[in-house]
C-alpha cells in the first residue's frame, strides 16, 4: 500500500529524514516510533504531500507521491500532531466542510459525516464551537477528520497525545477497530501504545530507521541473552548469599548472578544466561538447597528497552565519530 | 471549478462568524455616507449660491457628488483591504490548518482564488452598503447610472489588485499584525506615488506614479470611462498577486 524508497528530507544544517525505505502492506497498523525529533513528522508529511522530500520518493496505493499529489491525496486521511481545526466553526459544519474538500457531497457527504461523528464519539458536540471543545474531543474531531472520505491509507501523527487514560484507551481501541479496512501509519513516543496497536513496528532515530520488524520478533530479537529474576529466602530467616551465589552459578548455561535486592526476607537475584537455559533446574536447585522459592518470573524486555538499546548505543556512535572527525 | 466555490464559502462563512465582517462593513458604511453628506451639502450650497447670484451654472450630480464620493471611497478602501487579507493565510499557518489545506486534493491556485474571491466578495457587500447613498441620489434627481457602474467597476478591480498583493504578504507569515501592517504600507505607498509624478518629470517618477493604483483609476474609471489599458494594469496586478501567493504556498513544501 504504501513504498517508501530512500526517502530524505534536508534542510540547510541538518538531515531530519535520512534515506528511509520500508513497506507497508494492506490493512497493516504499523507504529513510527522514536524520540522526538527523530523525523516522525517530517517522513509522515512527505508521504502526504505537506512536505516535498528533498530526493528518494513514496508512492501510496500505486501513486507516487510526487507525480500526481492529488490521487494521492484522495487516498490519505491525514491527522497531524495538532488538529487543523477552525475555531469558528461548529464540529458539524467543519466535517462537512472537509467531507467536500475530500470529494463527497450530497446525501454520501451527509451519510459520513453522521457516520464519522458516531464512531469517533463526537456526535453529542455536533453543534459547538470547534474552539470550545476540550483537547479530548478536539483529537478525536481531528480523527474523525481524517477518515471523512473512507481513505484507504490513514496517517496519524500522535493520535494519542494529550488525552487522559480513558480516552487514550478509547482511542487505541478506535484505531485498531480501524485496520483491517485501512492502511495505518501511526506516530507515537509512547511504547505501550506500539505494543498494544500495531503489528509491525518502524523505529526511527536521528532521520534513519534503526528497525523495522514485528513487534514479536523485536522483543525476541532483542532479548537474545534471557535474564531471570528470583525470589528467595532461607528457611530460619537468615539466607547465606554467598552459597546461593555459588549454587545457582553451578545450574548449566547461567553465565551471570548477581544479587539485586536484600532485605530480611526477601532477597532477589537476578540470574542472565544463554539461550537452552532450562527454569526448571533453577528451581529444583534452589529447592533441594533447602530454601524457599517465592518468585520466580522472566525479566522479558519491554519495548521500552528495545528502544533505548536500539536508539541508545547508535547516539554514542555517532557522538563518537563526529569527535574523531573534528 | 467546485473547490474554488467551496474555499469561497468558507472563507466568507468565517469573515461572517466572526466581528471583522461587521466592523468592516459598518466602518466602511460610516465613513462613505459621513462623506456623502459632506459632498452633498458643497452641492446644496453651491445651488444655493448661483441662486443668489443669479447666474446659472452647470450642475451635474455625477461630476459634483458621484465621481468624488467614489474616489474617496477607493480611499478608503485602501485603509481596510489590509483587514481583509491579513487573516486570509496568516491564520491557517498558525492555527495549522493549513496543513489541512495542503493535504487536501485541492490545488493551491483553487485555495487561493477561492480565499481572494471571498475577500473581494466582503468589499463587493461594503460597496454595496455605500451604494445605498446613491440610491438617494436616483430617486431625488436624475444622475446618469453608467458612469457609475463604470466607476464601481473600476473600484473592484483596484481593491481586487490590493487585496491580491495583501494575501500574497498574508501568505509569507504566520503572524496577522505582521501581515496587515506590511499590507498598510503597502497600500499607502502605492497611493501616494502617484504624486511623485507631479513634482518630477524624470523617467523614474513616471514608472512611480505609473505603479500607482489610485492613477489608473482617477484617469478613466472615475471619468466614466472604459479603458483597456486601464484594465489591464489591475488584472495585470491581480495576476501577479496571486501568483506570487502560489510560488509562496508552494515554497512551504520546500522549507518550514
Amino acid at each position: 500500500m504504501i513504498t517508501v524508497k530512500e526517502l530524505t528530507k534536508r534542510y540547510a544544517r541538518n538531515t531530519a529524514v535520512d534515506h528511509i525505505s520500508f513497506e507497508v502492506g494492506k490493512g497493516q497498523i504499523v507504529g513510527f516510533l522514536g524520540p522526538n525529533g527523530a523525523g516522525k513528522t517530517t517522513t509522515m508529511r512527505m508521504l502526504t504531500g505537506f512536505l516535498s522530500p528533498t530526493s528518494g520518493g513514496a508512492t501510496v496505493a500505486g501513486y507516487d507521491v510526487l507525480e500526481q499529489p492529488l490521487e494521492v491525496k484522495k487516498r490519505i486521511g491525514y491527522l497531524p500532531e495538532t488538529p487543523p481545526l477552525y475555531p469558528e466553526m461548529e464540529t458539524g459544519e467543519y466535517l462537512t466542510f472537509v467531507g467536500r474538500l475530500k470529494g463527497l457531497s450530497g446525501a454520501e457527504l451527509r451519510k459520513r459525516v453522521d457516520y464519522v461523528c458516531e464512531r469517533c464519539a463526537v456526535a453529542d458536540v455536533k453543534n459547538k464551537l470547534l474552539g470550545k471543545l476540550s483537547k479530548g474531543y478536539r483529537q478525536r474531531v481531528g480523527l474523525a477528520q481524517a477518515v471523512i472520505h473512507n481513505p484507504d491509507v490513514l496517517i496519524l501523527d500522535e493520535p494519542t497525545a494529550g488525552l487522559d487514560p480513558k480516552q487514550i484507551n478509547e482511542t487505541r481501541d478506535l484505531i485498531k477497530s480501524l485496520g483491517g479496512n485501512h492502511t495505518i501509519i501511526l506516530s507515537t513516543h509512547i511504547l505501550p501504545e506500539v505494543e498494544q496497536t500495531c503489528e509491525q513496528v518502524l523505529i526511527i532515530n536521528r532521520g534513519k530507521l534503526v528497525a523495522t520488524d514485528s513487534v514479536h520478533n523485536l522483543q525476541n530479537r532483542a532479548r537474545g541473552a534471557e535474564s531471570v529474576m528470583v525470589e528467595i529466602s532461607g528457611r530460619n530467616g537468615s539466607l547465606d548469599f554467598a552459597a546461593v551465589q555459588q549454587r545457582l552459578e553451578q545450574i548449566a548455561g547461567v553465565s551471570r548472578v548477581t544479587a539485586k535486592q536484600r532485605q530480611e526476607n526477601r532477597n532477589t537475584f537476578e540470574i542472565e544466561s544463554q539461550k537452552g537455559f532450562v527454569r526448571g533446574d533453577l528451581a529444583r536447585a534452589v529447592v533441594e538447597s533447602g530454601w524457599d522459592l517465592n518468585e520466580l518470573r522472566p525479566a522479558a524486555m519491554s519495548l521500552e528497552e528495545i528502544f533505548l538499546q536500539l536508539t541508545g548505543p547508535q547516539e554514542a556512535q555517532k557522538d563518537g565519530s563526529r569527535k574523531e572527525s573534528q | 471549478m467546485r473547490n474554488i466555490w467551496i474555499m469561497w464559502r468558507k472563507e466568507l462563512n468565517s469573515y461572517f462568524d466572526s466581528p471583522i465582517a461587521y466592523f468592516l462593513l459598518t466602518m466602511f458604511a460610516v465613513v462613505s455616507s459621513f462623506f456623502f453628506w459632506i459632498y452633498l451639502r458643497g452641492f446644496v450650497e453651491y445651488g444655493m449660491e448661483m441662486q443668489m447670484r443669479g447666474r446659472p451654472m452647470p450642475m451635474n450630480l455625477n461630476e459634483q457628488i458621484i465621481r468624488p464620493l467614489l474616489g474617496t471611497e477607493g480611499v478608503i478602501g485602501l485603509f481596510l483591504i489590509p483587514l481583509i487579507t491579513m487573516r486570509l493565510f496568516a491564520e491557517e499557518k498558525r492555527s495549522g490548518t493549513i496543513e489541512l489545506l495542503a493535504t487536501s486534493p485541492i490545488r493551491d491556485w483553487e485555495v487561493i482564488l477561492g480565499k481572494w474571491l471571498a475577500a473581494l466578495t466582503l468589499y463587493a457587500c461594503m460597496l454595496l452598503l455605500s451604494a445605498l447613498n446613491f440610491a438617494f441620489l436616483f430617486k431625488y434627481g436624475n444622475p446618469d447610472w453608467k458612469p457609475l457602474a463604470i466607476g464601481y467597476l473600476g473600484l473592484l478591480l483596484q481593491a481586487g489588485s490590493l487585496l491580491a498583493i495583501g494575501t500574497f504578504i498574508s501568505s509569507l507569515t504566520k503572524n496577522q499584525i505582521i501581515a496587515g501592517a506590511v499590507t498598510f504600507g503597502i497600500c499607502l505607498l502605492l497611493w501616494i506615488i502617484s504624486s511623485v509624478g507631479e513634482f518630477e518629470t524624470a523617467t523614474w517618477a513616471q514608472v512611480l506614479s505609473y505603479m500607482s493604483v489610485l492613477t489608473h483609476y482617477e484617469e478613466s474609471f472615475a471619468k466614466g470611462v472604459l479603458d483597456a489599458k486601464d484594465a489591464v494594469f489591475y488584472l495585470t496586478a491581480i495576476f501577479l498577486g496571486l501568483f506570487f501567493t502560489a510560488r509562496s504556498m508552494e515554497s512551504l513544501r520546500w522549507r518550514s
